[in-house]
């Protein structure tokens, strides 16, 4: 790891943990827990997305798929409260991400918007199966799970957001290692031209498929503390649509395929969503604000912030290389 | 001629319902380079595929060195040492020329080995040495080609097949990969070369054959092809070689 980019992950560490020791208002560490829980998935989207250039429109599907599967853990195998549950999350996201490689298979045997159609398919089955399968769900009447009460009243919200901000840094860690890895390579071969990398040698469907459980892991266990923190699912709100389009604008935003970007996406939109939430909320004109926010940035740098950034110092350095090139030809 | 390296009995292979290889006959002795040369839609570009397992044979035998290849996935056909440089640009123009290098010996398990085969190559390139931080795609056509080839090296290949690789270059360019197809061969690779200017292609290499409607229509050293009136009128647009 380069010095900057242990500067960088040293900074947003230390920021993560700060944060709710320094605002210890429960509607500020609210904000955090959307904030960060946006940025792990994210960042677990584009783990898949960014990486493979296979634009899945299904992740939410798997955040409900984890969420409920905490729920059903809770409520036949009586998993205990307090911290327990979050131990159980490993189990919860991998087998989550198992059971989804069947489909995952047969969907990646699609590309582009196919791909994208077919996965999105999986966000209404979910839904429905939630619906339906009242034994385990209790259909539209939602599941409880029990409050912790170990947490107690004033620091309530804090395990969770440590929980969450512990799934954005495994699933950056994840990413880091693959960018770094033989993994990497071959996914991202992937991206550019799927054809070449098979003449490669590249086990294509494999390489993509260690990327989607990967993605389905991570977002599977951020569902589960979802749940747990909220102690009350039901099938429109834990398989929503609205958490996927935002999850895949900010990765956009921040910069598809990069490390930092969907974080940095997460942190400008979530924390920008609620403001307005709070303060146009009751006519709805949140709505429109969202979106200029997100338009305007898009206007601006369209290729999202981090890779904008990027070119842009790299602009400036020529620039000044050339300059001092041309004053060393003068004199 | 010796027990060829590569050799094709009888293959069938083909797009969709229609077949373009229609019973394919050929072998390739070892160390040599061989041009297969053909009208458009012969099957050229076909038989490089079908040999580095891109596409499958629906009948037919491919022998590499002694073995039964003609069911091998790329990747065995790659561990085995036959490598593809694809007729189009097969950099990946988004990734750096030294990332592009690495995903050549993707096959290998031994990352110190890809290493230190990537700087024996960076060594022997001045190319890759000077911009290997760029990426591939803003380099001309030219020096991807080159790129390309240099990739190709990474395996240490025993038979590299080269689809088309002057297409599109212009003479400069082309000289400097019809050198480096030399200087590869004199180091014992065998090539199988396609080639759409079809007398530059015979003249560099040992053996030529001339494919047409999907089987070997005429095979004879490069130089004999060359002379060949047949093959002059009907494949090379003119005249024989003088």
């Amino acid at each position: 790891m380069t010095r900057n980019g242990l500067l960088r992950g040293g900074a947003f560490v230390a920021a993560g943990i700060a944060f709710p020791l320094l605002f210890n208002a429960a509607w500020l560490v609210n904000i955090g827990i959307l904030t960060l829980m946006y940025a792990a998935l994210a960042v677990s989207w584009n783990l898949f997305s960014g990486f493979t250039g296979y634009i899945t429109l299904g992740q939410v599907a798997f955040f409900g798929l984890g969420a409920y599967s905490l729920g059903i853990t809770f409520e036949h195998f009586g998993i205990g409260s307090g911290y327990n549950p979050f131990y159980v999350l490993p189990i919860v996201g991998a087998c989550v991400a198992f059971a989804s490689l069947p489909v995952a298979w047969i969907a990646l045997r699609t590309r582009a918007m196919t791909f994208a159609i077919v996965t999105l398919t999986l966000l209404f089955i979910v839904q429905q199966l939630a619906f339906n399968l009242h034994s385990l769900t209790h259909g539209s009447s939602g599941l409880m799970l029990p409050t912790p009460t170990t947490f107690g009243v004033d620091n309530y919200d804090r395990p969770f957001y440590y929980a969450m901000l512990g799934l954005v840094l495994l699933a950056l860690l994840i990413c880091w290692g693959i960018l770094r890895s033989k993994l990497g390579l071959m996914l991202l071969s992937i991206r550019e031209d799927e054809e070449k990398a098979r003449g490669l040698g590249i086990r294509v469907t494999g390489t993509k498929l260690v990327a989607w459980w990967l993605h389905v892991f991570v977002t599977a266990m951020v569902g589960g503390v979802w749940a747990y923190y909220l102690t009350f699912i039901y099938p429109e709100s834990s398989v929503d649509p609205l958490v996927m389009i935002g999850a895949v604008l900010m990765t956009f935003l921040g910069g598809r395929g990069t490390l930092w970007g969907p974080v940095v996406g997460a942190l400008v939109l979530v924390p920008a969503q609620q403001y307005m939430l709070i303060h146009l909320g009751g006519s709805q004109l949140y709505l429109v604000g969202y979106a200029a926010v997100f338009m305007v940035v898009l206007l601006v740098l369209p290729r999202g912030i981090i890779p904008s950034i990027r070119d842009g110092v790299v602009r400036t350095r020529e620039r000044q290389r050339t300059r001092g090139g041309a004053a060393k030809a003068a004199v | 001629m010796a027990e060829p390296l590569l050799q094709l009995d009888g293959v069938v292979a083909g797009y969709g319902r229609g077949d373009i290889l229609r019973g394919l006959d050929l072998a390739l002795e070892d160390g040599t380079v061989t041009c297969l040369v053909g009208p458009n839609g012969a099957g050229k570009s076909t038989v490089l595929k079908v040999l580095s397992g891109l596409l499958s044979a629906r009948q037919g035998r491919v022998v590499f060195a002694g073995d039964d290849v003609t069911r091998l996935s790329p990747a065995q056909l790659l561990g085995r040492g036959i490598v593809h440089v694809a007729q189009d640009r097969s950099l990946f123009p988004l990734m750096t020329v030294w990332d592009n290098l690495l995903m050549g010996g993707h096959v290998l398990s031994d990352r110190a080995l890809v290493r230190r085969r990537a700087d024996a190559i960076a060594e022997r390139f001045e190319l890759v040495r000077e911009r290997r931080d760029e990426r591939a795609g803003e380099l001309s056509g030219g020096q991807q080609k080159l790129v390309e080839i240099a990739r190709a090296l990474m395996l240490e290949p025993k038979l590299i097949l080269l689809d088309e690789p002057t297409m599109g270059l212009d003479p400069k360019a082309r000289h400097l990969i019809f050198e480096l197809v030399g200087e590869v061969n004199e180091e014992g690779r065998t090539v199988l070369l396609v080639e759409q200017n079809a007398r530059a292609g015979l003249a560099i290499a040992h053996h030529g054959a001339v494919l047409d409607t999907g089987r070997v229509a005429l095979t004879g050293r490069g130089s004999e092809l060359l002379e060949d009136p047949r093959v002059a009128e009907l494949y090379l647009g003119g005249a024989a070689a003088a």
